[in-house]
C-alpha cells in the first residue's frame, strides 16, 4: 500500500533533475501551498449538534508530494525523452508526481500547447492517444483551483503518463489541444460545461451534455447537487447533499 | 414576409392532417421546417422557384436507426451527406455528481447505469481504480478475479449481440434483431440467476465481488457454454455471407488507422484498420494474461469489417469464459482486510437475493467485532487514502478509463469516466460526411455507440 509520505513543516519539494544531473531543491512558498482541502469533524455535522468528540477532528487534504529521480521503471526514460525533445522543460514541467504505478507530468499551462505536441511527436514518446481531460475543482486551494487531468496512451512504446493543469478560478484559461488531438474536441466541451474550464483556442467551445442555456456548471463542488427529500409514511429522509453523512 | 401554412401559428390543420410544413425569412434566406406528413406541401410550394436543395434534417434525438436518443443533425444535397453533427446529452443524468455523495461502495450502484450494455465493465474498472487507490490490487482472492473474467466476457458476449440485434434492425434486417435479442436472453439469464438481475447489477464491489456464485451457476454457464455457439453460427451464417447485408456495409463508414489515432477511437473500430490494439493484451488487467485468445482484426477499416471482428470477438469471449469455468477454485471473493471488505455476502432465497441468515446470526448471535465491522462499513464506509488513479480496461466498444480522485475520505472526490462511445462517436462526421443518408445509419450502427455511456 502506497501511503503517501506527509512531512508537514519540513515540507522540502525536490524537482527533476536538470540537464547537467544535479539535484535542485527548493522550499514552498508557504506550508499550506500542497493543502487542497480541509475536512473538520466527522459526522458533517457543524456546530452545537456534534457531541461524539470529534467535532475538532481537522484533516488536511494533503496532495502527494512531487518525486525525485530516478522515478523506476520506463518514468525515466519518459522524463528523459521529454526533456531532450522540450527546451522549455524547466519551465514547462513543474513537477513530476509518482504514485501507485503512474507518472503525472504537473504542467504550467502556458506550456501545455508544447508539451503535448512532444508526447504526440517525438519518436522517443509517441503518445498516439490522449484519452480525454477530466477536470477536477478543489474550492480551497487558492490560485490552483481548477485542474484539467489528461491521460496519455502510447501505443508503440506501450506506456502511460498523465499531465496535469491548474489554472485558477479567476483566470479559468486552459489552452487547446485538439489541434495536436482532435479527439479531445467533446472532451474539452465537456469540461468546459461541468467546471467551466475555458479551452483557449477550442473552435465552437459550446455546451454538450447540459442545454445550451444552463445557468452555471454542475460538477463544480460550489454547485449543489438538488434533489427533494425522499417521503416515506411518517418520516422523511433529505436530499442526498443535506444529508448528514460522514466525511 | 413569414407565411404560415395551414389555419393556425403552430401549423395544426384539422382539415389538412396534423401538421404542415412552416416557412420564415431568415438570414440564411428562407427556410422551411417540416414536421411530417407535410412534404407534399412543402414540394408544392417550391416547385418553380430556383431555391438550392440545402437541406438540414434532424435525424432523432427520437428515431429507431440512430441508436438511442442520438440526435444527428445532417446537412444534405440530394441524397448525398454534405455534413454530420451529434447532439448529445439527451440522456445526462448527472452519475459522475452522484457517485460524489455517495460512499464508495455505493458508487459501483451509479456507474453500473452508465453504458447499459456493458455493466459489468463498468464496475470491473471502478473497482479496479478502487482497489489501486487503496493499495490491494495484490489482495484480490483469486476466486473473485476470475469470475470478474467470466462475468465481463459473458457480458462482451451479450454486448455484441445488442450491436449485431440493433445495427441489423437498422439496416432491415429485422431476423437478425429477433436473433440478437433471444440469444442475449440466454446470457442475461445467467446474469440474473449469478447476480439476481439482468442488468444494472452492482456485482462488483471494490475488494471483490458482492456474492460467490449460487449453487448450479457453473452447470448453467457451461450449458450456455454449449448452446450459444450453435445460435452464434445461425446469426453469422445469416449475415456473414448476405449479399444485401454486405451490399450496406461493405466499404461503408470508411475510417482509417490515421483518423482512428487522431481521434482516440478504441476498440474494434480501431481493430478493422489491422491495428491489434486491445488492453487484456497490451496492459493486462484482472490476469488476463493467463487466458488463452486472440485478437480479431480485419483490414477493410468499414461497417463490414468491424460486424467481423465482434462475431469473432464473441468466440474468443467463449473461450475465456470455458477457461474461466476450468480455472474456478473454491475459496473467498472478498479481500480479507476487514476494514475494507463487504461483510455480508448476499444469498438468494425463495423470496429472491436478499440478506444471508448466516451472517445475521453471526453478527447478532456471536460475534460482537463483527456487528461493529458490519455496522461501521455499511453506515460510514470505508477511507481511502489521498491521490488520484486513472485505470483502463478493455470493453466492448473501446478503452473504458476511469479517472478518480480522493480526498481520503469515505465518498469519491471525483469519478470521471472515459467511455468509449462518447470519444468514438465524433468519428460520424469523418465516417459519413460526402456519403449517401442511408449509410450514416450503417456508419453509426458499426460504432455501436450507448447513449447510456456516451451522456452519463
Amino acid at each position: 500500500m502506497t501511503e503517501p509520505t506527509e512531512t508537514p513543516g519540513e515540507a522540502k519539494v525536490v524537482f527533476p533533475a536538470t540537464t547537467d544531473g544535479a539535484i535542485e531543491t527548493f522550499a514552498p512558498a508557504s506550508p499550506t501551498d500542497e493543502i487542497l482541502e480541509t475536512r473538520q469533524g466527522m459526522f458533517g455535522v457543524s456546530g452545537t449538534g456534534d457531541t461524539s468528540g470529534y467535532g475538532g477532528l481537522v484533516e488536511p487534504m494533503r496532495a502527494i508530494p512531487p518525486s525525485a529521480r530516478p522515478y523506476g521503471g520506463a518514468f525515466d526514460a519518459i522524463a528523459d525523452a521529454l526533456e531532450a525533445a522540450l527546451p522549455t522543460y524547466r519551465q514547462a514541467v513543474k513537477a513530476v508526481v509518482i504514485d501507485r504505478d503512474q507518472m503525472i507530468l504537473q504542467v504550467d499551462r502556458d506550456h501545455l500547447h508544447e508539451v503535448a505536441q512532444a508526447l504526440r511527436d517525438d519518436p522517443a514518446l509517441r503518445f498516439e492517444m490522449c484519452m480525454g481531460v477530466s477536470g477536477v475543482h478543489h474550492p480551497e486551494d487558492a490560485g490552483r483551483e481548477l485542474r484539467a487531468h489528461y491521460p496519455f496512451l502510447s501505443i508503440t512504446h506501450n506506456r502511460r503518463v498523465s499531465v496535469e493543469v491548474t489554472a485558477p478560478d479567476a483566470d479559468p484559461r486552459i489552452p487547446s489541444i485538439i489541434d495536436i488531438y482532435p479527439g479531445n474536441d467533446w472532451h474539452e466541451r465537456e469540461t468546459f460545461d461541468f467546471f467551466g474550464i475555458v479551452f483557449e483556442g477550442h473552435p465552437h467551445l459550446t455546451r454538450i451534455q447540459m442545454p445550451d442555456d444552463w445557468r452555471g456548471h454542475p460538477q463544480r463542488k460550489d454547485y449543489p447537487l438538488g434533489g427533494i427529500p425522499v417521503e416515506f409514511k411518517g418520516a422523511q429522509i433529505p436530499p442526498p447533499d443535506q444529508r448528514r453523512s460522514y466525511n | 414576409m413569414a407565411t404560415t401554412y395551414g389555419n393556425s401559428a403552430d401549423g395544426f390543420d384539422p382539415a389538412n392532417g396534423p401538421a404542415s410544413a412552416q416557412e420564415r425569412e431568415t438570414t440564411e434566406g428562407r427556410v422551411f421546417t417540416v414536421t411530417g406528413n407535410d412534404w407534399d406541401d412543402l414540394v408544392r410550394d417550391l416547385s418553380g422557384t430556383t431555391a438550392n436543395e440545402r437541406i438540414v434534417v434532424n435525424m432523432g434525438p427520437q428515431h429507431p436507426s440512430t441508436h438511442g436518443v442520438l440526435r444527428l443533425i445532417l446537412e444534405l444535397d440530394g441524397e448525398t451527406v454534405t455534413e454530420v453533427r451529434c447532439g448529445i446529452g439527451y440522456l445526462h443524468t448527472g452519475i459522475e455528481k452522484n457517485i460524489e455523495f455517495r460512499n464508495w461502495t455505493q458508487g459501483v450502484t451509479f456507474v453500473t447505469r452508465m453504458d447499459y450494455l456493458s455493466p459489468i465493465f463498468n464496475e470491473t474498472v471502478y473497482c479496479l481504480g478502487v482497489e489501486k487507490l487503496l493499495g490491494i490490487t495484490d489482495q484480490i482472492p483469486e476466486r473473485a478475479t476470475t469470475i470478474r473474467v467470466m462475468m465481463m466476457e459473458l457480458n462482451r458476449i451479450s454486448s455484441h449481440l445488442v450491436f449485431l440485434a440493433t445495427g441489423g434492425m437498422e439496416l432491415g434486417a429485422l431476423t437478425a434483431m429477433t436473433f440478437g435479442f433471444r440469444e442475449r436472453e440466454l446470457v442475461l439469464d445467467v446474469f440474473e440467476m449469478i447476480t439476481g438481475l439482468r442488468m444494472n447489477h452492482a456485482y462488483i464491489r471494490p475488494g471483490g465481488l458482492a456474492m460467490d456464485l449460487p449453487e448450479g451457476a457453473e452447470k448453467k454457464v457451461r450449458e450456455l457454454l454449449r448452446v450459444l455457439p450453435g445460435r452464434l453460427k445461425d446469426v453469422s451464417d445469416l449475415l456473414v455471407e448476405n449479399a444485401i447485408w454486405k451490399g450496406r456495409t461493405v466499404g461503408v463508414g470508411y475510417l482509417d488507422l490515421a483518423g482512428c489515432i487522431a481521434l482516440g477511437v478504441t476498440g474494434p473500430v480501431l481493430r478493422s484498420t489491422g491495428l491489434p490494439h486491445d488492453l487484456r493484451k497490451s496492459q493486462p488487467y484482472c490476469g488476463y494474461e493467463n487466458y488463452e485468445f486472440d485478437v480479431p482484426v480485419q483490414t477493410t477499416a468499414d461497417a463490414y469489417g468491424r460486424f467481423l471482428i465482434r462475431i469473432a470477438e464473441m468466440s474468443e469471449s467463449m473461450k475465456i469464459v470455458e477457461q474461466c469455468l476450468d480455472r474456478l477454485k473454491p475459496g473467498p471473493v472478498m479481500v480479507q482486510d476487514k476494514k475494507i471488505a463487504w461483510p455480508a455476502q448476499l444469498t438468494s432465497g425463495a423470496d429472491g437475493t436478499g440478506n444471508s441468515p448466516e451472517h445475521i446470526k453471526m453478527i447478532m448471535g456471536t460475534s460482537m467485532e463483527a456487528l461493529i465491522h458490519h455496522f461501521k462499513l455499511v453506515t460510514e464506509g470505508f477511507r481511502v487514502p489521498v491521490g488520484q488513479v486513472y485505470s483502463a480496461i478493455e470493453s466492448p466498444r473501446g478503452e473504458l478509463g476511469v479517472h478518480m480522485v480522493s480526498d481520503g475520505g469515505t465518498r469519491p472526490y471525483r469519478v470521471h469516466y472515459r467511455d468509449p462511445s462518447f470519444t468514438n462517436l465524433q468519428a460520424t462526421a469523418a465516417m459519413c460526411e460526402g456519403g449517401q443518408i442511408a449509410d450514416v445509419v450503417a456508419a453509426v450502427a458499426s460504432i455501436d455507440p450507448v447513449m447510456g455511456g456516451v451522456d452519463r
